[in-house]
């Protein structure tokens, strides 16, 4: 609970709309889109500029009280999660397009704009903002920056820091700091720009961000591959790599997944088959052609009992459409979906799917995949009931072991959807003791109070933490 | 609230809530961009759907206490079903908003105003096709008696908030009370192939205030081949009650409903009021736990269909059908799009007029704000998602607004008479206009 005096200050600097506080309002904002975590905040505060910003932050800093700063709250993480209190930082006033550079080749943004905005935004003048998570219709830039966010055309165009080329950030103590810019070669100093990239909100709070725009491509071709086996489908993605061809998207789907997924979208996606591939190449039209039949070869070779290419763009976009839909339509089987988004080096991406498959069947769970074959990137989701202790024992148990099979392989344990509470435990697997005193070091030089985002990535003083239950 | 109307409310919540449901939330957000509340309030988590169904579940699970806020949110939702459309995870947000309005209704003590405004009319009115006609036959009086105009003079209506003033000015003509008393039962069809037999659900609104839509509709259906029955018991569907937390009131109906229809033995029971359809699709949820009615509520159900997709199914629009030259543009009934699936048909309907030129509005699917009884009890709301609906709608340059429901098109008219654009622009329900069309083709 903040104390009236406390809030009086907040009255001040932001005003009194701007400051919420009855039970209702904290309640909408004690969770985002990670399963099994709650927790209130003391209030939901939104600033209407940069300086409002830094005056709160410098409130928060005086009085060691925790910000968590939030977008859409779409994490898959329990990034704002505010699981010690405090405020939740909203940016609904800060979203607007402050620039489209056309010489340049950048946009500048406030960190609320929606990541599709920018998108659409910028297509309208033949450019192109390739990020595009899953999520993208709702998540905002600032959201996507924090958590270094990937997308289905990850494989050819890189995930979200491959763009930021400049941020304004409010930090800890009220600073406020400009890093990189409209610059293609910049090697002044430590980049700074690329620290606070999917710090999770808590290095800083960004305020603005520049990004790099490329031309939009020509055309574009979507596919779809089907198998009678996981194998054959994963065996196609290393052999589509492996012969130098780089497709803008490779995703993977398993049937369960592909059955969900046509139950909500019901646009006649092939569900006898037992996995699928959405491939989809973009670029000059005698490449796209080319690339595309020495893909759909490379397929069949591999086993693919039918690939066929969208004859229209409608068909096309409704693929990837119902391909973004595939985390929430799962839910419709079980209520509680926990994802997770284990990462391997592509060529092993069989391996980690025979891995899944058997760690599934060993602790009789359900777990369907889909995900970013082409990026090594998947997504076991484990369908359950949040209700069912036993069972949840069991889901936790059977992830600690998908992630030690991604690091024996080379990989990591998350991808594109960051640390947050949700993978603090396994942190270690990855980065080791040494690794997180590093970060821990350096959050102790940018946040010496602690109040950015805490309890996100690691524990200042290191403990056991534990998952803080809904129900 | 006091404390004892606290307690009575979070008990009701607990017994109310599908938990099931709420628990398919996985709070993924997707549903957020399609929320005429979230929107229209900048974006509040309180006023979206993925909050509300927080809200509720944290009130099953004693995480929070009713408050006047969370009222409020409930209170502010429009009902329209956007959120449950795009929802990728399948939650029924409709039956969700129905128990929690139930919950809070039941348990609360409202003003006595409001509670007397409720049962005035969700009790004493609707549900009887005499005291309806009855009500609307004093309207009518008051339209024709010369006391609207005295009204209008004297600035009576002045004391009413401005939206409802022009409402008044937009309410349609009243039929005579003669003719509201004597409706046909049986009608055969018009043309010489039989096509099918159906049974129409004439609704309570429908069947006196919008009478003439009524009959046009009835017309459409012989002319389409159809034998029609209109069974005599039939009464109000029970939508405003559920919606408004009258549930058990709206099993009662549902019941005389099924029992009416069950003897016409038909093959569809067709509405022209996308809001009744949509809660006559629900019957067999609605009596989900009452064993002697379910699977008769089922069946009952499984017969709903809206006008619009029963003459697409029996090719209406490929026979002539003609009008002046004209734009026109449709707004989706929420209750026809988001809970019957039928939004295609209208627009190919439509289409297939000669001299219509058919543009599409942006964002035509997003509610209007009429929702029920929506824009008398939340009007602020209601009229900024008006003006949003109107502003798009100029841009489309239309002449004809059509709408699939009486809600929507009475909320059409005041967007209409508001912004002063009644020399240019008029609105009408889209049975209307096709008769038009059709008698003009086939004179
Ligand atoms: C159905 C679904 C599909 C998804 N698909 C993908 C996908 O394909 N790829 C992918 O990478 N992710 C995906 N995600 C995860 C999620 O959408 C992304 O992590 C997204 O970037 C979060 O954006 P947001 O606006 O919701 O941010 P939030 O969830 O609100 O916040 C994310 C993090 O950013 C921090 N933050 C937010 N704004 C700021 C700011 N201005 N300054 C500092 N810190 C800030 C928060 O504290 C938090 O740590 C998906 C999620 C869902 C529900
Ligand atoms: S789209 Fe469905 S599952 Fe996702 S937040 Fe909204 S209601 Fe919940
Ligand atoms: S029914 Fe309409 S107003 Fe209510 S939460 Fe859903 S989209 Fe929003």
């Amino acid at each position: 609970m903040l104390n009236q005096e406390i809030v009086r200050k907040f009255y001040d600097i932001v005003e009194k709309e701007n400051v919420v506080i009855d039970e209702a309002s904290l309640l909408a904002y004690s969770y985002d889109s990670t399963p099994q975590y709650q927790a209130m905040p003391d209030a939901v505060i939104s600033p209407r500029n940069t300086q409002e910003v830094a005056d709160i932050v410098s409130v928060c800093n005086q009085y060691k009280i925790p910000i968590v700063p939030r977008g859409s709250g779409t994490n898959l993480c329990a990034g704002t999660t505010p699981t010690n209190g405090g405020i939740v930082l909203l940016f609904k006033h800060m979203n607007q397009i402050l620039e489209i550079d056309e010489e340049n080749l950048t946009i500048t943004v406030q960190p609320g704009v929606f990541t599709k905005e920018i998108n659409d935004r910028v297509q309208e003048v033949g450019l192109f903002y390739p990020p595009d998570p899953g999520s993208m219709h709702i998540s905002q830039i600032g959201g996507n920056i924090s958590e270094n966010s990937g997308g289905l055309r990850g494989l050819k165009y890189g995930v979200t820091r491959d763009y930021v080329m400049g941020l304004e950030v409010v930090l800890a103590n009220g600073d406020i700091i400009r890093t990189g810019g409209k610059l293609a070669k910049d090697v002044a100093g430590y980049d700074l720009t690329r620290l606070i990239v999917g710090s999770e909100g808590t290095l800083g709070i960004i305020t603005e961000a520049t990004l790099k725009l490329i031309p939009k491509p020509e055309t574009k071709k979507t596919m779809l591959a089907l198998y009678s086996d996981l194998e054959s489908a994963a065996e196609s993605v290393s052999a589509i790599i492996a012969n130098r061809i780089i497709p803008a998207t490779l995703e993977f789907l398993d049937q369960a997944t592909l059955k969900v997924v046509e139950d909500f979208a019901k646009i006649g996606l092939p569900t006898e088959a037992k996995a699928v591939l959405l491939i989809e190449q973009d670029g000059a039209p005698e490449i796209v052609e080319r690339d595309m039949k020495k893909i759909a070869k490379l397929c069949r070779e591999n086993g693919a009992f039918d690939v066929s290419v969208a004859k229209t763009e409608k068909e096309a976009e409704e693929l990837t459409a119902a391909r973004r839909t595939a985390l929430s339509a799962l839910s419709r089987l079980k209520p509680t979906t926990i994802l997770e988004d284990a990462t391997v080096p592509r060529s092993e991406i069989a391996n980690m799917v025979r891995s899944i498959t058997e760690i599934a069947d060993k602790y009789q769970l359900t777990i369907c995949t889909f995900g970013h074959a082409g990026d090594g990137n998947l997504h076991p989701t484990c369908l359950t009931d949040a209700r069912h202790q036993e069972e949840i024992e069991r889901v936790d148990k059977a992830f600690a072991e998908i992630f030690e099979k991604a690091i024996e392989l080379g990989g990591t344990i998350t991808g594109e959807h960051g640390v947050g509470v949700m993978k603090l435990p396994y942190l270690h697997l990855k980065v080791g003791k040494a690794g997180i005193d590093v970060m821990r070091q350096i959050k102790k030089a940018l946040d010496p109070n602690n109040i950015l985002n805490p309890g996100k990535i690691f524990v200042q003083e290191p403990k056991v933490e534990s998952r803080v239950s809904e129900q | 609230m006091d404390v004892l109307e606290k307690e009575r409310i979070q008990q009701a919540f607990k017994e109310k809530m599908d938990y099931d449901e709420l628990m398919n939330c996985t709070r993924c957000g997707f549903c957020l961009p399609s929320c005429p509340t979230y929107i229209e309030t900048g974006q509040d988590e309180v006023h979206s759907p993925r909050g509300r169904i927080a809200l509720m579940k944290g009130l099953v699970d004693g995480k929070i206490e009713p408050s006047e806020e969370v009222k409020a949110s409930i209170d502010l939702c429009l009902g329209c079903r956007a959120c449950e459309t795009v929802c990728p995870s399948g939650v029924k947000f409709g039956r969700l908003l129905e128990q929690a309005r139930d919950a809070i209704y039941q348990a609360n003590k409202q003003s006595f105003l409001e509670k007397f405004m409720r049962h005035a009319f969700l009790r004493n009115v609707f549900p009887y096709h005499n005291r309806m006609i009855g009500l609307t036959g004093l309207l009518r009086f008051y339209q024709r008696s010369g006391a609207q105009t005295l009204a209008r003079a004297t600035g009576i209506m002045k004391l009413f908030p401005e939206h409802m003033r022009v409402m008044e000015r937009v309410l349609p003509e009243v039929p005579k009370r003669k003719e509201m008393k004597n409706r046909p039962h049986h009608l055969m069809p018009l043309i010489e192939k039989k096509t099918k037999k159906v049974a129409f659900f004439s609704g309570c609104l429908m069947d006196t205030m919008f009478m003439p839509t009524n009959d046009a509709t009835t017309k459409l259906l012989q002319y389409a081949g159809c034998e029609i029955v209109i069974p005599e018991t039939q009464n109000c569907c029970g939508a405003l009650h559920g919606h408004s937390g009258e549930v058990e009131d709206a099993r009662e109906l549902a019941k005389r409903n099924i029992e009416a229809f069950e003897q016409a033995e038909v093959d569809y029971i067709i509405t022209n009021a996308g809001g009744c359809g949509a809660f006559l699709v629900e019957y067999g949820y609605l009596l989900k736990d009452d064993p002697q009615w379910h699977a008769r509520a089922k069946a009952f159900s499984n017969k709903i269909k809206d006008i619009t997709s029963v003459l697409v199914e029996l090719d209406f629009h490929k026979r002539p059908l003609q009008l002046e030259e004209q734009v026109v543009t449709y707004q989706d009934s929420c209750h026809l799009k988001n809970g019957q699936q039928t939004f295609i048909e209208p627009r190919e309907l439509l289409k297939a007029i000669d001299g219509v030129q058919y543009v599409e509005m942006k964002d035509a699917d997003r509610c209007c704000g009429s929702a029920g009884i929506y824009n008398l009890v939340e009007a602020e709301m209601s009229m900024q998602i008006l003006d949003y609906k109107m502003k798009q709608a100029q841009k489309t340059k239309a002449k004809t607004i059509v709408t699939a429901n009486p809600g929507c098109l009475l909320q059409m008219k005041l967007g209409i008479e508001r912004e002063g654009l009644s020399e240019e622009m008029q609105a009408v329900h889209i049975v209307d206009f096709l008769l038009e069309a059709y008698e003009k083709a086939n004179k």
